[in-house]
C-alpha cells in the first residue's frame, strides 16, 4: 500500500513537471529577454548623439561631416551602411564605415585621426566615432546587405579576409571559424552565427553596432572584431587596420541579402 | 550639460503609454577604476513626469538602477496632442527636462 502511494505521488509530480520542461529552451528564454530589452534600446541615445555630431561644426577647420562621402556621394547617408566596406578611389583603399569616418574627420574637419585611432574604445573621441557609426547604421535599418564586390581590391580584401577567418593561431590555436564555422556553437548562452555564409536577417554582421546591456557600452563592428581577437588571445588589432577591414569585407559579402537590424541590442 | 532623453508617448483608448530613455552614467559608487580608486557615486535621485503641466508621476531612484535607464508607465486620461514632460535630478544636483507630445 505504501508502495502504491509512493508511485501515485511520483506520477502526479511527473505530470505537473512535464509541461514546465516542455515550455522553452534556454535560448528561447534569452530571445524573450532580448525582445523585452529591445523596446527601450539605449542605442537610440547614441543615434541622437551621432546625428548631432554629423551636423556639428568641429575640429580645426570648423566643418561638419555633411559633405562626407561614404560611398554613395557626398552627404548621402541612407543606404551606405549595407554597402560597406567598399573601395574608395580617393584614398585608393577598401574602407569600412569607421575607417571612412576617420578619413572624413581628417579631410573635412582637420582632426588628428592618428590620435583617434590610438585612443582606446569607449574613451574620448572614440565614443564620437561609435556614435556616428550608430546613427549612420540606423539610417539603413531594414535594408538588405549588398556589398559592391566588383573592384579588384574588394576581391583581394575578401580573399585575405577569408584566409584570416580560417587562420589558426595564438596560444589557444584558435581561428574565427573555431566558433563561427559550424552549426549549433555557443559561448555560455549566446548562440554563435555561422559567418561563412549568410547567417540570416539581423544576425552576425547585420547586427553591429550594438548596445551591450551587461556593460552599458555601445560597440561598433571595429570593437566587435577587436574583442573577438582578444578572446582568441591574439595581439591587439589596430583600429581601422587592413586586417579588420578584410575580415569585415569577408563577413559583409557573405551576409549578402541579410536584413540589417543595426543598431541592435545584446545581452 | 546632460544629453537629451528620448520620450515616446502613444495614446490608445483613454490611456497613453509613456516610454522614456534617459542618458546617464548611473555610477553606483561601488566600482573601482583601472588604478583602484573608487569611482564616486553619480546617479539619478528624483524623476518626475507631468501631463499638461500637472505632475502625475514621481519616483525616488537609487544607485541600483542601470546605466541609461528606461522607464515606462501608463497614464490614464491622456490623449493625442497632450504635452508630457519628464525631469530628473541626480545626486550632483544636475537636472534635465524634456518634453514630448502624445501621438
Amino acid at each position: 500500500m505504501h508502495h502504491l502511494k509512493y508511485t501515485l505521488a511520483t506520477a502526479a509530480c511527473l505530470l505537473s513537471i512535464q509541461p514546465a520542461l516542455a515550455q522553452k529552451t534556454a535560448s528561447e528564454g534569452i530571445d524573450e529577454y532580448r525582445a523585452m530589452l529591445a523596446d527601450g534600446n539605449p542605442s537610440e541615445l547614441f543615434e541622437a548623439k551621432g546625428e548631432d555630431l554629423w551636423k556639428k561644426k568641429r575640429g580645426p577647420k570648423s566643418a561638419s561631416l555633411e559633405k562626407c562621402d561614404l560611398g554613395k556621394g557626398p552627404g548621402i547617408v541612407k543606404g551606405v551602411f549595407v554597402e560597406l566596406p567598399r573601395y574608395f578611389a580617393d584614398t585608393n583603399r577598401v574602407q569600412d564605415l569607421e575607417s571612412r569616418l576617420l578619413t572624413c574627420m581628417d579631410s573635412l574637419q582637420g582632426l588628428d585621426v592618428a590620435e583617434i585611432a590610438k585612443t582606446p574604445f569607449n574613451k574620448g573621441e572614440q565614443n564620437n566615432v561609435t556614435a556616428l557609426a550608430t546613427w549612420i547604421a540606423a539610417e539603413s535599418k531594414g535594408m538588405r546587405f549588398n556589398l559592391p564586390y566588383s573592384h579588384a581590391k574588394e576581391k583581394e580584401f575578401y580573399e585575405v579576409g577569408k584566409r584570416l577567418f580560417f587562420q589558426r593561431s595564438g596560444p589557444h590555436d584558435f581561428s574565427c571559424s573555431s566558433c563561427h564555422g559550424e552549426e549549433g556553437k555557443r559561448i555560455r548562452l549566446q548562440d554563435l552565427p555561422i559567418l561563412t555564409k549568410n547567417p540570416g536577417d539581423g544576425v552576425g554582421f547585420a547586427a553591429w553596432p550594438a548596445y551591450r546591456v551587461s556593460n552599458g557600452q555601445m560597440w561598433s563592428m571595429q570593437q566587435r572584431l577587436n574583442d573577438c581577437y582578444r578572446q582568441q588571445r591574439f595581439p591587439y588589432v589596430l583600429f581601422g587596420s587592413d586586417v579588420t577591414i578584410a575580415l569585415s569585407t569577408y563577413l559583409g559579402v557573405n551576409a549578402k541579402g541579410a536584413v540589417s537590424v543595426a543598431p541592435a541590442i545584446k545581452r | 550639460m546632460a544629453d537629451p532623453m528620448r520620450i515616446r508617448a502613444q495614446a490608445s483608448g483613454d490611456k497613453a503609454t509613456i516610454r522614456v530613455l534617459m542618458s546617464h552614467e548611473m555610477e553606483s559608487g561601488l566600482r573601482k577604476d583601472g588604478s583602484g580608486n573608487t569611482i564616486p557615486a553619480w546617479y539619478i535621485q528624483e524623476v518626475t513626469a507631468s501631463h499638461n503641466g500637472k505632475q502625475v508621476f514621481s519616483a525616488e531612484w537609487g544607485p541600483a538602477v542601470s546605466k541609461n535607464p528606461f522607464l515606462q508607465f501608463v497614464l490614464k486620461g491622456a490623449k493625442a496632442g497632450d504635452k508630457i514632460s519628464v525631469s530628473w535630478k541626480d545626486n550632483k544636483g544636475e537636472t534635465r527636462t524634456d518634453e514630448a507630445t502624445v501621438s
